[in-house]
């Protein structure tokens, strides 16, 4: 008997493997976050966003885009706020208004309420900000493009339960909102107002107990439906796997401290290494606890790799470029200029278009 | 297959064992139907089974449960995936992944099958369930009746020879019913699989069932047996039995046909008679929506609805899930607004009005009673009440001991039983004295007796010329209750007139006594019985 193909076939309308498009978008947020420069960031944020409105399909996820573009907004907002009210770090000579100043007392030296608000202050901050929000908005269009959920089947077997953890606390605060909005219409029906702080606080006890019974039920849900079976391993590659992970974990921390300190150069990239090849280590022993198997996982082909390829490579440049040319990447606010859109850096942003052109089609099966 | 050995099961925060005395064996390859009023421990005995008793919900078991030769107090449920398939009363609770075929894959992959099986068993549940047009929907965006067939097929995938089911079309609409029970038919005729499932709607189900077993509740022991003989002496059963039993007919039927076959003489009997002609109603209208349409989101949930609620007049809505009915009564209560045409209740437009206006005007039962209620006591819960209604303190207290005497004010509101919840809600909402009641789905969870309490309620506020609006899938309350009934079809109101005539005519939402004795204009079996009650009179 032949055997059957088991991973979904790679020809005509498919998904496109969730890994891709999260090194893509991960690509495009490490490339955000190497400049505060806005006409770059907001190419970046462009870019993103077009390749999500090609390539999203219709499923219920795809449109949780538009929620990360509003709390990247929120997130620029907060940070101007703060500047008004807390002031700026940034010596400016541009006072745009003098608010009325709170005097504190002098334990509280260095913390300054209203004051000075100057175009300096300001424009960093809207630049901090922009980053943060273009961070989030990258995230945002791997969400939109791969759910999380799909993500962890593609998950090695060993940390498929940690993956779990994670993807059940996601969808948490999606539930939690359908909760609040639902009490709050249910204190409507009581005379009570469902506008302001109070109707939402009013129903906060109702909605974590709501939220507990609900993760209750998903886990007995689980649990019969065989979630965490383990194989049955000897004690002592138990012991070798809990001794590797743990090791291996001590050794990228310890490591990761010493690089960023800049004192321990010399010892810090071989501990690096060698605590990365113990958790692998560790990782792999562990997965012969995991019976799971996958059904029909997503192929990876050339499209996968294009895909994956052009984030990692629109990262790549950017670093490289920021180290050559850092003005043009952090434009300077001190004496004001107008940011300029550097040629290099904004090719190398363009070339996160490419899955526009190369991912395939999202199918059309939801209604 | 499913053996109890003297099974009790006694949870820490309660006096009385939730189950005791359990002992019977269930044979391989039947359909079991776990009857038994609310409370009687159907739950429990169905969590014994899947393992989730005491291993999830704590408790002390005492006694043995096996299944299949495996015990269920030593497996925890996952080391009981290949043999037990569990479905909960809530499909959307038990969905793990984000398409139906992956759904359909999880309990596989947690087994560790090989790919291939999993691919070849996928496709075969797809065309078993008739769920390959939907195979790559996400759960959460199916109807009702899709999702209850996915979480059965996500159980069966893994080919267990146990299959265990709570409320499965509780919250359906007939039609979605059918095709559900339809499955578990087929399951059990070709593939052998015994079925162990609880249903409150007997109506529905117990024509299939090859045994049932009674939980009389009160401490009484379990009955297991043969459907009709056990429905003869049942607490709770569904309109068929209860005509057979006021008719006198033994062995009795348990389907419409078979109660058919047997009612030519009782068809004769009534021969020439007719149900009292139903009530009228003079009320003035308290409520009007005039070419009402709504969208939520991209979809036009109501398109041009026109409808007159009016004092003292009892409306049954019904529909497929989906129809529009839960947008209809938001609507009313102004949590919608409209996209265009009018909703007037009572001289205020609802979306627009104060809420603490409109409550003295309309209020809304939610499908979920839990939603309203936010306090910790029944006596906390009615002050609440009273405070929000700006009604006179006690208000509420004195409906609550109207509508569910004998009920201790320091109980929380959660350890209601779900009657008794519905009923607290519902004293809440008429505690500011509206003149409109719209409840959604009011018996879902319900027992034969919690039923009746709650049509007798419904009844004497009607008759205290209340205007009563209730979405429903119940066809037998809609019959025994409601002056009229209105039909929602995709937003559309496609049929609207007195009860008799829309349910005689449509197939779907006919109750049983109407379908035994058609085509004589019977709906209830009250009816009937009064009718033979004058008839030995005379």
């Amino acid at each position: 008997m032949p055997k059957s193909r088991t991973t979904r076939p790679a020809v005509g309308p498919r998904q496109l493997h969730p890994g891709a498009w999260w090194l893509w978008a991960l690509g495009l947020g490490a490339a955000a976050s190497r400049t505060t420069n806005p006409l770059l960031l907001l190419l970046l944020v462009a870019v993103a966003g077009y390749v999500v409105v090609t390539r999203r399909g219709d499923a219920p996820w795809a449109r949780s885009y538009g929620t990360f573009l509003r709390l990247g907004l929120l997130v620029i907002g907060i940070r101007l706020v703060f500047a008004v009210v807390l002031g700026s770090p940034v010596p400016g000579t541009h006072v745009l208004v003098t608010l009325p100043q709170l005097p504190l007392p002098t334990w509280a030296q260095g913390v300054r309420i209203g004051g000075r608000v100057t175009a300096e202050g300001l424009l960093f901050a809207l630049y901090d900000g922009l980053r943060l929000g273009a961070l989030l908005v990258c995230v945002g269009a791997a969400n939109a493009l791969a759910s999380p959920a799909r993500l962890l089947r593609a998950m090695p077997g060993a940390l498929y339960e940690a993956g779990v953890a994670v993807v059940v606390a996601m969808t948490f605060a999606p539930n939690l909102v359908a909760d609040v909005q639902r009490l709050r219409a249910a204190r409507r029906l009581r005379g009570g107002t469902d506008r302001g702080v109070r109707a939402v606080l009013g129903v906060g006890l109702p909605v974590l107990e709501n939220a507990l019974e609900r993760s209750v039920g998903l886990a007995a849900a689980m649990d019969t439906r065989g979630f965490g079976r383990t194989a049955d391993v000897p004690p002592r590659i138990a012991r070798t796997t809990a001794a590797l992970t743990l090791l291996g974990l001590l050794g990228v921390c310890v490591s990761a401290y010493g690089l960023l300190t800049a004192d321990g150069a010399g010892w810090a990239l071989p501990l690096l290494l060698l605590g990365l090849a113990s958790a692998a280590g560790g990782l792999i022993l562990g997965s012969r606890r995991a019976v799971r198997t996958r059904y029909r996982p997503d192929p990876w082909t050339l499209r996968e790799w294009s895909v994956a390829g052009s984030g990692v490579a629109a990262a790549g440049l950017m670093v490289w470029l920021s180290s050559r040319d850092p003005g043009a990447f952090a434009p300077s606010l001190v004496p004001l200029t107008a940011p300029r859109l550097p040629l290099l850096p904004a090719l190398a942003a363009l070339i996160g278009l490419l899955p526009a052109v190369t991912a395939p089609t999202p199918p059309r099966s939801a209604s | 297959m499913i053996t109890f050995d003297q099974v009790s099961v006694q949870y820490h925060d309660t006096a009385e064992p939730a189950l005791r005395g359990v002992d019977l064996t269930i044979p391989e390859g039947e359909l079991c139907l776990l009857v038994g009023p609310s409370g009687s421990g159907k739950s429990t005995l169905l969590g014994t089974v899947s393992g989730l008793v005491p291993h999830f919900t704590g408790g002390v078991l005492h006694g043995r449960v096996t299944v299949g030769g495996r015990d269920t107090r030593t497996h925890r449920p996952r080391e009981l995936t290949d043999l037990v398939g569990t479905v909960g009363q809530d499909p959307l609770a038990h969905f793990v992944t984000d398409s139906v075929e992956d759904e359909l894959a999880y309990g596989m992959e947690s087994l560790g099958l090989a790919p291939e099986v999993m691919r070849r068993r996928v496709e075969e549940t797809l065309d078993l369930l008739g769920l390959a047009e939907l195979r790559g929907r996400a759960p959460s965006s199916l109807s009702g009746g899709q999702q209850q067939r996915v979480a059965i097929g996500s159980v069966l995938t893994t080919h267990p020879r146990v299959l265990v089911l709570d409320e499965p079309t509780s919250a359906l609409d007939p039609g979605a019913a059918e095709d559900v029970l339809a499955v578990l038919q087929r399951l059990v005729h070709d593939l052998g699989t015994t079925v162990l499932m609880a249903e409150h709607r007997l109506e529905r189900v117990v024509q299939y069932a090859d045994q049932v077993l009674l939980l009389p509740g009160r401490g009484e022991p379990p009955v297991l047996g043969e459907p009709a003989e056990v429905m003869a002496g049942s607490p709770v059963h569904p309109p068929v039995v209860a005509l057979g039993r006021a008719a006198g007919w033994s062995p009795l039927p348990l389907s419409v046909r078979d109660a058919r076959r047997r009612a030519a003489p009782l068809r004769a009997r009534l021969d020439g008679r007719t149900p009292p002609p139903p009530a009228v109603a003079t009320g003035e209208a308290v409520a009007d929506v005039d070419r009402l349409a709504v969208r939520r989101g991209p979809v036009p949930a109501l398109r041009g609805v026109r409808l007159a609620l009016h004092a003292g007049e009892i409306t049954a809505l019904m529909g497929r899930n989906g129809a529009g009915k839960s947008t209809l009564l938001s609507s009313l209560v102004g949590l919608h607004r409209p996209t265009s045409g009018t909703v007037r209740v009572g001289g205020l437009i609802p979306h627009q009005a104060r809420p603490k206006e409109l409550i003295r005007r309309i209020g809304l039962v939610p499908q979920d009673p839990r939603d309203l209620l936010y306090a910790e006591t029944v006596a906390a819960e009615c002050a609440a009440a009273d405070r929000d209604a700006a009604a006179e303190p006690g208000t509420c207290r004195a409906l609550v001991s109207r509508l569910l005497p004998g009920i201790d004010d320091a109980t929380h509101p959660r350890d209601l039983s779900e009657g008794q919840r519905l009923s607290l809600a519902l004293a809440v909402v008429l505690s500011s004295r509206p003149g409109v009641i719209l409840l959604d789905e009011p018996t879902r969870g319900l027992d034969y007796a919690a039923k009746e309490r709650l049509i007798e309620i419904l009844r004497s506020l009607a008759a205290e010329s209340h205007a009563i609006l209730l979405a429903t899938h119940d066809v037998e309350l809609a019959a025994e209750l409601a002056h009229r009934t209105v039909i929602l079809a995709e937003g559309e109101i496609v049929a609207d007139g007195p009860t008799p005539q829309v349910v005689l005519s449509s197939p779907a939402f006919a109750p049983q006594v109407a379908k035994i004795l058609a085509p004589s204009p019977w709906l209830t079996v009250p009816q009937v019985v009064n009718a033979l009650a004058t008839e030995a009179a005379s």
